[in-house]
């Protein structure tokens, strides 16, 4: 098994944590992980991205061009990340602010509605467990008492109240998740 | 479960220090290295092994602070990236000079000036050549993973204090900020005082007293105002480097040994030509690569056994092309094309990138029809 991840979104939205929880799930899994971020003047809002790495063999490059798996939540992100996916390759995007939507027809397409979701939760900090869920939903790489178990790592101790909430969001995530009919 | 965790590069460093019982880290913030600094103030090891974190002033200030630490024995160290490097070379050529153990880090990014605060790997020159000024050599040691930038500390403190000499981590953007599992070194104890008395006899330590009492005082200096003594003293460092060169060259080859074409990779360019040497062989062709894990001494010898049987090599920096010269220089006469392929300004090559450069260098030498 492996797998090559980018997340990419607004800085703010939680692309890299995402990432790193989903590294921690990985690890907690007995896999081997690799989480690198673009770093720098996002971190002040503007795009974010960072690529994970999922794998059962050691991980050569931690730098990529193309990936199996996109996931996607501004629509610059889509721009720019869209056609680095492999062919045969799944795309799971938040459809909220999107104006123009995917276009490869030789993928598999999702969508969650996480932006809508959050907010009807009120809970706007957890908008990327939504996210997460609906990916585990999809590829079911880490089980969700591994992700719990990163969640508890790769959070502070003050943090930890926080984990219901999150596990509730990652199983409405997984609820949530739609395949797009738009391609067939 | 084994303890492992999942962290950055730089908190790895900041960890390492402190379980390899370091007595100071002094340092500036810069990016993309800052968090050495901030999880060390995390980490809080004043409270714990008594190992003193300072935010000096600049980087001049923290270098010298360094000097002073080194003098009298203790396992001192700083880190900083590349434009912070540069403001530390003339302590760099002193410590070196005055023969002190210490280790410097650099998580290098893109210049020259001010340049950018992405990856880069633009300071081979500097660091492996010198940089400060004066007849001096510095071991660096190279890491390509987060778990080397674990055991590299450890390893550096051992070189600094076998020969004395400043010792370079010289890592780039993406160790420093990438995660990875990581297995952290036991925790060591601080030398004691006396310890320090006993294993440093060149340390300035006054002159002690009972039955540890010395007649003289040692000096710490660089300066020997007589020409004699000075050729002397540079006789006696050049030998010290010869032996470096003799005994501390480490390096890591991948599918090398029928290899037709070698990429020649250090840092985070190694992890990316790993990957083209992945995707060549499964292509069915006979590339290799050759990682200098030193820079400083450089692996010539095993560069030189990969060109009997190679067709060319491609040198892979962050850079327009610095490690290219050892690369040469190591092979040699031999008639061989020796390429070079790097980005610069912060952008990270691909592997594809790097594929692409390797074809065609074998395209052009008869290697791919």
């Amino acid at each position: 098994m492996k797998e090559e991840i980018i997340i990419a979104g607004f800085g703010g939205q939680g692309v890299l944590s995402m990432g790193k929880i989903l590294a921690y799930s990985g690890v907690m899994q007995g896999q081997e992980v690799s989480w690198i971020p673009s770093y720098g003047p996002e971190m002040r809002g503007g795009t974010a991205n960072v690529t994970v790495i999922l794998s059962d063999r050691k991980i050569s490059s931690p730098v990529l061009q193309e990936f199996d798996t996109g996931i996607v939540l501004n629509q610059q992100s889509l721009d720019k990340f869209e056609d680095s996916i492999k062919a045969g390759g799944t795309l799971l995007y938040d459809p909220n602010g999107i104006t123009h939507p995917p276009h490869r027809t030789d993928l598999d397409i999702y969508t969650i509605d996480a932006a809508v979701e959050a907010a009807r939760s009120g809970n706007a900090k957890v908008f990327n467990m939504f996210v997460l869920g609906a990916f585990l939903r999809i590829k079911p790489l880490v089980t969700i008492e591994n992700v719990i178990e990163g969640l508890r790592h790769s959070l502070p101790e003050r943090a930890h109240k926080m984990i219901p909430a999150n596990e509730a969001a990652l199983r409405r995530g997984m609820e949530l998740v739609r395949k797009s009919e738009q391609h067939g | 479960m084994e303890d492992i965790k999942l962290m950055k590069g730089n908190e790895v460093l900041a960890h390492a220090a402190v379980r390899c019982g370091v007595d100071g880290y002094f340092g500036y913030p810069i990016t993309p290295q800052s968090e050495v600094l901030e999880t060390l103030s995390e980490l809080r090891p004043w409270k714990t092994t008594g190992m003193v974190v300072l935010q000096a002033e600049s980087e001049v200030a923290s270098i010298n602070m360094v000097y002073g630490g080194a003098s009298v024995g203790k396992r001192v160290m700083t880190s900083t990236s590349s434009p912070g490097l540069s403001l530390m070379c003339e302590g760099l050529s002193y410590l070196a000079g005055a023969e002190l153990p210490c280790v410097v880090i650099d998580v290098s990014r893109g210049g020259p000036g001010l340049g950018t605060i992405q990856a880069s790997q633009a300071d081979y020159f500097q660091v492996v050549k010198g940089g400060g000024h004066g007849d001096y050599r510095m071991p660096v040691l190279a890491p390509n993973s987060v778990q080397e930038m674990n055991d590299f500390v450890d390893l550096a403190f051992e070189l600094a204090f076998k020969y004395l000499n400043p010792v370079v981590i010289l890592a780039d953007g993406v160790i420093g900020q990438m995660m990875e599992k990581v297995r952290l070194s036991p925790q060591k104890p601080r030398r004691t005082e006396a310890q320090i008395r006993e294993e440093c006899p060149w340390a300035a330590l006054g002159k002690g007293s009972g039955p540890m009492q010395r007649k003289e005082r040692n000096i710490v200096t660089s300066c020997y105002i007589d020409p004699e003594t000075m050729e002397r003293h540079n006789h006696k460092l050049q030998e010290k480097y010869d032996r470096m060169e003799r005994d501390e060259v480490r390096v890591e080859e991948m599918e090398t040994a029928d290899a037709e074409y070698i990429l020649v990779a250090y840092g985070a360019s190694s992890r990316i030509c790993a990957k083209v040497v992945e995707d060549a062989r499964a292509e069915g062709l006979r590339v290799g690569l050759i990682r200098p894990i030193t820079l400083f001494p450089f692996p010539a010898a095993t560069i030189r056994r990969a060109a009997e049987h190679a067709k060319g090599f491609l040198s892979v920096e962050l850079s327009m092309g610095q490690m290219i010269e050892d690369v040469r220089m190591a092979i040699g006469n031999a008639a061989m094309p020796v390429r070079h392929f790097g980005r610069t300004g912060g952008i990270i090559h691909s592997p594809r990138e790097v594929y692409d450069a390797l074809k065609q260098l074998m395209t052009e030498t008869g290697g791919l029809q």
